[in-house]
């Protein structure tokens, strides 16, 4: 014990250094079981939380294969993929996603087309354009809107966008004879929530990548006799390219996966996307089917489920690759 | 001698804090002034009044006139993107945007409105000779400004604001990030430069202030103690403050 001691107090051991050529008192060899043991656990440790997520992953795709792709087969991929008419529980049930999956790159697109530009002007606001006294009433405000639990905004679609929805419907479809009236529970909406949804996730990766602009690129613009304006569009933005990118596609995969607040907005019946029609998406299909499905209905959700999977690993793998990116160019 | 800058009671404050105080000087047209003094003299805070830079700094104060081809440039009326473009300004670290070299010297052409690619062309060549880099990047004008060394960077960067085609430059400190080489080729090129614009330069570097500039002045605590000709300020300083300084007594 008194060895490790002397030897972890550098003075000490300079000292000795100074002084002495005795072999003993110099010795590195600690012979503390005890000690090694410890670090020797705890890596341990270390090492299996570490890959507990890894088996969490592994573990979800295998079951997600397992769970989701007899029912392709029993269906036929082309019929499931690109068939149009999905009647599960119909005495000659039909199992076509293709609505469904194009709802949900639709909705998901239209959302991200209405969402980044707000999100990334409310980043540069935030960054550029408040004073920091402003800042700090909308930094929280943004960061709150990423805690509000994803039903409320749901609720809030349901109270304020569906009946907005009901009367603009009313009004252009008054006299349409085909058009199915369902209150204003339509595509329109379902894409309003979510890109008020992944505001707050756009907003938070976009602001950290144009505040990680450096001062002196701003500034460089501005002596050139360029206005703020300017140097924002022309500077700062192209600047923060990649962060805002990521902020992108953090953005998609979030409006991909929501089920919850649009569940309650959507309509819920499978339609072709367009604007006023009640639509139903990958997760809200799911949602709302599971709880009565059984046998090859209940495996075609699994599919489904499989299907909005792949989507996601797809946008994450984009992710890691423009994240890498990134570094690269900076070196 | 024809003077470009006159600068009458130039008062400035950083919230409570007085940083510079009654400065008033006139720098002359097609010459080189350099400003000396020890950090934190306001030399570099006064560079930064002459084409507004100051104004981006929260909570400054400015009293006084500063005139440039006797235009107050802190009236009313001014545009303090047409005074900026009039007034260009190389800073101290290199700091080329992450574009090509060709882009960062078009830059300020096309914020300024010029689209003609032609025009562009020409404006990019004549800036990068002015700078005395041409030859160097010539074959890479599409490749990254950010591949190139400190010094060219500091090159490109005098480079892009000739491109705006100013009548005075101001830089500070320039070469303070470049090594012996660069340094030199810089210095080099100032000469070059006055003969087409005015140029005022901020530099720590005594021995740099006598090898190329025209005229001398020197700050202490917010002050403008003394200005001169160079060779005069540096060889019968008038003042015993200036002479402490430049002999090396403090600073």
């Amino acid at each position: 014990m008194e060895k490790t001691i002397s030897l972890s107090s550098k003075g000490a051991v300079e000292d000795k250094v100074g002084s002495s050529n005795t072999v003993k008192e110099m010795s590195v060899k600690g012979g503390n079981r005890s000690k090694s043991f410890s670090e020797e656990f705890m890596r341990i440790i270390f090492t299996v939380c570490g890959f507990a997520a890894v088996a969490a992953v592994a573990a979800i795709t295998i079951y997600m294969l397992i769970a989701g792709v007899p029912a392709i087969f029993k269906v036929g991929i082309a019929e499931m993929l690109f068939g149009t008419v999905w009647a599960p529980t119909a005495a000659e049930p039909s199992f076509g996603i293709a609505y469904i999956v194009l709802t949900s790159v639709v909705g998901t697109a239209a959302s991200i087309v209405i969402g980044v530009p707000v999100g990334l002007l409310t980043a540069v606001f935030m960054s550029e354009v408040a004073t920091p006294k402003v800042a700090k009433v909308v930094k929280p405000a943004v960061e709150l809107l990423a805690g509000i639990p994803s039903i409320v905004y749901g609720l809030l679609g349901l109270l304020i966008i569906n009946p907005l929805m009901g009367k603009l419907e009313m009004a252009i479809f008054a006299d349409s004879e085909t058009h199915v009236m369902n209150g204003g529970a339509n595509l329109i909406s379902a894409v309003l929530v979510l890109a008020i949804m992944i505001l707050p996730t756009v907003i938070n990766s976009s602001e950290t990548a144009l505040r990680a602009v450096p001062m002196h690129l701003r500034q460089a613009s501005l002596a050139l006799g360029a206005t703020p304006t300017q140097t924002i569009f022309k500077v700062t933005i192209p600047a923060a390219k990649s962060g805002i990118i990521t902020a992108i596609v953090l953005g998609i995969g979030r409006a991909v996966g929501e089920a919850m607040a649009i569940v309650l907005v959507s309509g819920n019946t499978v339609n072709v996307p367009l604007p006023f029609n009640s639509v139903r998406f990958l997760t809200t299909g799911i949602v709302s089917e599971m709880g009565y499905a059984s046998g090859l209905h209940r495996e075609a959700l699994f599919t489904i489920g499989l299907v909005l999977f792949a989507f996601i690993m797809v946008i994450n793998i984009i992710i890691n690759k423009i994240l890498k990116g990134g570094e690269s160019n900076e070196k | 001698m024809e003077s470009k800058i006159s600068v009458t009671k130039l008062n400035l404050y950083y919230g409570s804090n007085h940083a510079l105080k009654d400065v008033s000087m006139e720098i002359p047209k097609n010459e080189v002034t350099a400003f000396i003094g020890p950090s934190g003299c306001g030399k570099s805070t006064f560079l930064k009044t002459l084409n507004r830079m100051n104004d981006l700094v929260d909570g400054v104060k400015i009293e006084g006139k500063v005139l440039i081809d006797g235009e107050d440039i802190y009236g009313n009326d001014v545009d303090t993107t047409l005074l900026r473009k009039k007034v260009g300004m190389v800073f101290q670290q290199p700091n080329p945007f992450p574009m090509s070299i060709y882009d960062n010297i078009a830059y300020g052409p096309r914020i300024h409105g010029i689209k003609n690619r032609a025009q562009l062309d020409e404006i990019v060549e004549t800036s990068l000779r002015g700078a005395a880099i041409f030859d160097e990047v010539k074959d890479r004008l599409k490749k990254s400004a950010l591949g190139l060394s400190g010094g060219q960077q500091q090159r490109l960067c005098i480079a892009r604001a000739l491109a705006v085609k100013p009548d005075v430059l101001l830089m500070d400190e320039p070469t303070s990030a470049l090594d012996p080489i660069s340094t030199l080729k810089v210095e080099e090129l100032m000469a070059e430069l006055k003969k087409d614009y005015t140029v005022v330069i901020v530099t720590h570097n005594m021995q740099q202030a006598t090898r190329i500039a025209d005229n001398t002045a020197f700050f202490l605590v917010g002050e403008m103690v003394e200005m001169n000709k160079t060779e005069v300020l540096f060889s019968r300083p008038m003042d015993k403050r200036t002479e402490d300084y430049i002999t090396g007594r403090f600073g």
